[in-house]
Formats: structure tokens, sequence, C-alpha cells
């Protein structure tokens, strides 16, 4: 039992989770709107397209690497995929577009992949300078602009409800998409994934280290450059998802928001040196971000307030894991080495 | 031996970057030679480089140190926009500002941005949070304070004296961001090739431990270099203020990407220990021609820009694969 409490009290995620806790709490004091069905509900759509995002931004980080180029390669597939099915006059339904993008975001995916992998570079630089092709690609070869009209299936598909949730004070009601169950399969699928495959464990072993994981007999160039094609779909596809929610294509309102996803991955206690980290723990922190974002106008501090919270929630976050992992090692180096054999 | 080869693999970078310049210089000679070749154009180039400038000196002292700085702009808003409402309030009902407003203000801007410098290094030195992280929180926190003081308006109304001092230009040649510039590169590179302190944050980059085992104060090396590079950035801060006649949160967003592209194009390595500021203000002159030369052509969207510094920077990054890193392809 104290064994147990121990490893629950060294790990990141009750700490997150009580912080998350507190907050919504608060905000139900502030407002008593928070745990209504509808605010509830607009937080799950609001949650869909970051947390699909810090999935594909978690397992690079797990890799022990960065990326910062998925709201450009999202932008360019979606815009990319978009335009293309409105040239053809698309009339179908919503698979292949969703597809078209899974492919895009597969080959953009690669091109960083190659680098990475290949090349050897490093992530933060090679996608920076991604992005930077990504946008340029779309802003200057395609000529990108605001799409007002989508393809009608893409429309028809973001406009279905699985169900509605109606505030029984208020009569407001929320619409929860459809697109939250490709959410959740996403996420079911990467939790395999990365619990019970070879694939998953070898993202881990190579953000431990990467000459143990190559020792150990992982693929590490393989690996990586298929970790980085999937981050590319699973963005894609998150892009996609954001247009047929919006009902417009927005080229660049996506841009920019790689900083707070993986800022809601690291809160979670996802260590930027990669190595460690769980999906529940991102999933958290990316729910923590999504809530101060939107829900801060429920106690009545202003919107031009959010970054301030988001960039102190960053600094303590990430104060709180770098004194954990500290703390952790001195006690471990006093009491020797046989408790971490028994660990 | 091996030091006359890194001094070789430097010397090959700065080469790189001096024949991208004049091969871009010589195809604008032969494509709009008048519409470049001017001395209006240079000088406003002139005036428009130095506030990224200065920031990409702020990101290459962290990188030195194996670190990053990502609050740059953030910081850079932030006393902007302080100095703003200082100048507001100094500004009397004629439009005038006493004479000594301008020294007091960049003071202060100096000021300012030593102490947000100052958090960023007890961030990464003291609560042990890695660099990108840290700066990365600290810049969000300091664009954050700038919304809620701004509300996202732009501050403007201040005197117009300040802009048209620091717009003019010495002798009626030379813009003084320049100055501002040149001043603080020289201080930079005496500081970083003259001084023991230099010498130090170059060991601590290449390796934190074997420093800290040596007996450097690896604390307070990193909170100086942090410092360091949160006053550069403020000065950046005061050079858009005059750019722009007025300070906002959402200036310059572009620029922290923009700063690490240069950095790192200027030949400095994201690990740590190795980089010149001769090579980093090479990158910043290349970019600003490119920039500049592109919009002399009325039918090339300017946004290509983004697309060919990305494809640069990667370009740069493979050629340095296969001109350095041969030892390590021929193992993997």
């Amino acid at each position: 039992m104290k064994n147990r409490l121990k490893k629950l009290t060294s790990r990141n995620e009750p700490y997150i989770f009580l912080v998350l806790l507190a907050v919504c709490i608060l905000i139900e004091i502030r407002s008593g709107q928070f745990f209504s069905p509808n605010n509830l509900v607009d937080i799950a759509s609001a949650m869909i397209v970051p947390g699909l995002m810090a999935i594909g931004a978690f397992m690079v980080i797990v890799s022990g690497g960065i990326d910062v180029s998925f709201p450009a390669l999202a932008s360019l597939s979606f815009y990319a995929t978009t335009k293309l099915l409105l040239d053809h006059n698309y009339q179908g339904g919503v698979v292949l577009p969703f597809l078209i993008a899974i492919g895009f975001g597969a080959l953009l995916g690669a091109f960083n992949g190659l680098f990475i992998s290949y090349f050897k570079l490093p992530t933060l630089i090679v996608t920076l300078g991604s992005s930077s092709v990504f946008k340029g690609l779309m802003q200057g070869a395609l000529n990108s602009r605001q799409l007002a009209v989508i393809p009608t299936g893409m429309r028809e598909w973001g406009k279905k409800a699985l169900f509605v949730a109606k505030n029984p004070v208020s009569g407001l009601t929320s619409r929860m998409p459809v697109a939250f169950l490709v959410f959740l399969f996403a996420l079911v699928f990467a939790f395999f994934l990365l619990r019970f495959t070879m694939f998953g464990r070898g993202i881990y072993a190579i953000g431990g280290s990467e000459v143990s994981a190559e020792r150990a007999g992982f693929r590490v160039v393989l690996t990586k450059f298929l970790l980085y094609i999937m981050v590319g779909m699973i963005a894609s596809v998150a892009g996609l998802i954001r247009v047929c929610m919006m009902q417009q294509a927005h080229p660049t309102n996506m841009l920019g928001m790689e900083m707070n996803i993986i800022a809601g991955v690291v809160l979670g206690g996802t260590a930027i040196t990669g190595g460690r980290g769980t999906l529940l723990g991102c999933m958290l922190g990316t729910l923590l971000i999504v809530i101060v974002e939107n829900s801060l106008i429920l106690i009545g501090i202003p919107t031009s307030w959010k970054s301030v919270f988001t960039g102190a929630l960053i600094i303590i976050g990430t104060g709180v894991s770098a004194y954990q992992v500290m703390h952790q090692g001195k006690t471990r180096s006093s009491k020797g080495k046989k408790q971490e054999v028994a660990q | 031996m091996n030091k006359k080869r890194n001094k070789l693999v430097v010397d090959r970078h700065m080469f790189r970057l001096i024949v991208m310049i004049v091969a871009w210089m010589i195809f604008i000679a032969f494509t709009r030679f008048r519409k470049f070749y001017n001395l209006v154009n240079f000088q406003t180039m002139a005036a428009q480089f130095p506030e990224f400038g200065l920031m990409s000196l702020g990101v290459m002292l962290t990188m030195i140190t194996g670190g990053i700085d990502l609050s740059v702009v953030g910081n850079a808003n932030l006393t902007s926009i302080l100095m703003a409402y200082l100048l507001i309030n100094m500004t009397d009902v004629a439009g005038a500002i006493p004479p000594y407003a301008i020294p007091l203000v960049f003071f202060l801007a100096i000021l300012i941005g030593a102490t947000l410098g100052i958090f960023n290094g007890l961030l990464v030195s003291k609560a042990h949070i890695p660099p990108i992280l840290a700066t990365l929180g600290s810049g969000e926190l300091y664009t954050g304070i700038c919304m809620a003081l701004t509300k996202g308006n732009a501050v403007s109304k201040f005197s117009r004296t300040y802009a048209t001092t620091i717009n003019n230009r010495l002798f009626g040649l030379i813009p003084v961001q320049l100055i501002i510039f040149t001043i603080m590169a020289l201080l930079v590179w005496f500081l970083l090739s003259r001084t023991v302190f230099g010498t130090k944050i170059y060991m601590l980059g290449t390796s934190a431990t074997a420093a800290k085992f040596s007996g450097l104060k690896t604390d307070t090396l990193l909170i100086k270099t942090y410092l360091l590079s949160g006053i550069v950035a403020a000065l950046g801060g005061m050079i858009m203020l005059a750019n722009y006649n007025s300070a906002r949160a959402d200036y310059g967003t572009v620029y922290t990407l923009q700063c690490v592209l240069i950095v790192v194009l200027g030949g400095v390595n994201p690990v740590g220990g190795k980089g010149k500021i001769s090579g980093v203000i090479l990158a910043i002159v290349l970019l600003r021609m490119l920039e500049t030369g592109l919009n002399r052509f009325p039918k090339i969207s300017s946004y290509y820009i983004s697309l060919i510094w990305g494809g640069v920077l990667i370009l740069v990054m493979v050629l340095n694969f296969f001109t350095e890193n041969k030892r390590v392809r021929r193992k993997g």
C-alpha cells in the first residue's frame, strides 16, 4: 500500500488531476455553470482538435524530439484537400476528404521524417524549417485565402451531432460533434500502439536513449521515420476536423497553436528530454489548457488574461516536474541501488 | 588537430553564407539593379533588420550555453508597451517630450529587459526547467501580461519625437537603429571572444557537467546569459516601438522562430558550445536581403520568402550533415 502510494505521488498525473479538479470547482463556485451539460459538451468538443494534435506531439516528445511544424502541416494538408475537392466540385461523403488529407499528411510527415531519421538532424530545427516551408507552400504556391464554402459532404458531417446537450437553466444547447468519435478512436489506437506494440515500445526506448535502443535491436531510423509519418497523418485529420466543425477553411488560424499543445503535453508530466510520459497525463494536461482557454470567461476573467494563465501554468507545471526529478534523484542516490532494483 | 578542424568547419559555414549573399546580390544586380542598388534601399534595410537582429543576438547567446530563449519577442513587446505608456505620460499637450525622456526610456527598457531576463535565468538555473520550456512559458506569460495591459489594442498617441529620433540618420547617412545594433553586436562580440565570461559560456555549452566539475558557477553564468539576452531583446523592442510608432502585444510574433532560424543558419550549434557572432550577422543580412530583394518582384508573392527561408535552413543542415558528419554516417 505504502509503496503504491509512493508510486502515485512520484508521478505527475495525480497532481495535474488535482489542479484540474481545483480549476473546475473554482469555476463552478464562481459561475455555477461549469458542470452544466452544455458546458461539458462544449469543452469536450473544444478538446477534439487540440487532443488529436496532442497525441501526435506527445509521441514525438516521448521519442526525444520536439515538433513545432504540425499546425503548419495540418493547415497545408487541409487547405490542399479542401481546395482540390472544391475544384473538382466534389459532392460525395466525408471518407474521401479524410483519405486525401491523410495522404497529404503522410507525405508531409515523411518530409519531416526523412530529415530527422535518416539525416539525424535536430528535430526542433528541422520542424522549424519545415513549418516555414509548409507555410510558404500554402500561402505562396497555393495562394491560400479563406474558403467560406466547403464541400457539402464535409459540411454535413461537421454539423452532424452525436447528441445534443441542453442547459436546463439557460436553455442553451450544445452539440456533441461526430468528430469526437474520431478523437476517441485515435486515443485508443495510440494507447494500444504505445503500450503493446514493438513500435510503441521502440518510441519510448529511443526517447530514453537512442544508442541503447539501437543496441537493443530497435530499428531506430525506421521507427522514427514511421513516427513522423503517423504524426503528420494525425495532425492532418485534426486539421480537416477543424475545417468541418468550423464550416469554413481558414488557412492561418491554426498557426501558432503548437506552443499551447506542447505546453499541455508537458504539463501532463511528459519529460521534454524523452522516454517518459503517459497518454493519460498528456490528455489531462491538454484538457487543463483547453479549460483555461475556454472557461476563464465563466469566472469573469477577461479573455485577454488567457496567456497570462497559460504561461504561468507552463512555468509552474514544468517547475514542479523538474523539482520532482531532482528530488527523486536525490532520494534514490541516498538510499542506494537496492531500492532501484526492487522497483 | 581537433581545434584546427573546428576552425575550418566554422570558416566553411561563413564561406557558405557569403557565397549565398554574393549569389543573391549578383542575381538581383542582373534583374532589378536600379530598384535594389540605391542608397535609400540600403538605408531602409539597415533600419529594418536591427529589431529582429538584436533579438537574434539574445537567442544566440543562450544557444551557445546549450539553451534557447523563446521569450525574446514577449520580452520586447512587454518592454515596448510599458515604455509606450511612460512616453504617453511624459508627452505634454503640445506633443513634445522633455529632452531627458529618450535616454530615460532606454535606461528603463534595459532595466526591464534585464529583470525579465533574470527571471528566465532563475527558471533555467535554479528551478532546473529545461530552457525551451522555461522560456516558452515565460514568453507566453510576458505576452499575456501585454494582452492584459492593452486588451490587444495598439498603444500609440505618444510624442512623435521618439520615433523621429530613432528613425533619424547620423550625418544623414547611417540609421540610428543600425548604430544601436552595432554597439550591442560589438559588445556581445567583445564578451564572447575577449572576456573570461565568453570562454566560460562556451565551456558550459560544450559540457555542463564538465563545466560544473571544473568549478564554474554555472547558475550565475546562466543567469548572466539570460540577463544579456533580456537586455538585447528589450532594445529590439524599443526599436520596434520606433519603427511602428506604437506598441502592441502581437507585434513581431513571427520573430521567435525567425530568430532561431537565423541563429542556426549562422552556424550556432543548437546543442551548444559552438557559434560565432559573425555568422549570425551574416545570416541576418542574408535574410534581410532575400526578403527585400524578393519584394522587388511584385509578381512573386512575398509569402514565398518563408518557403525559401525554411528550405535554405534545411539545405544548410543537410550540407552540414554531408560535410561534418561523415564519421557518424559511416557508423549509421
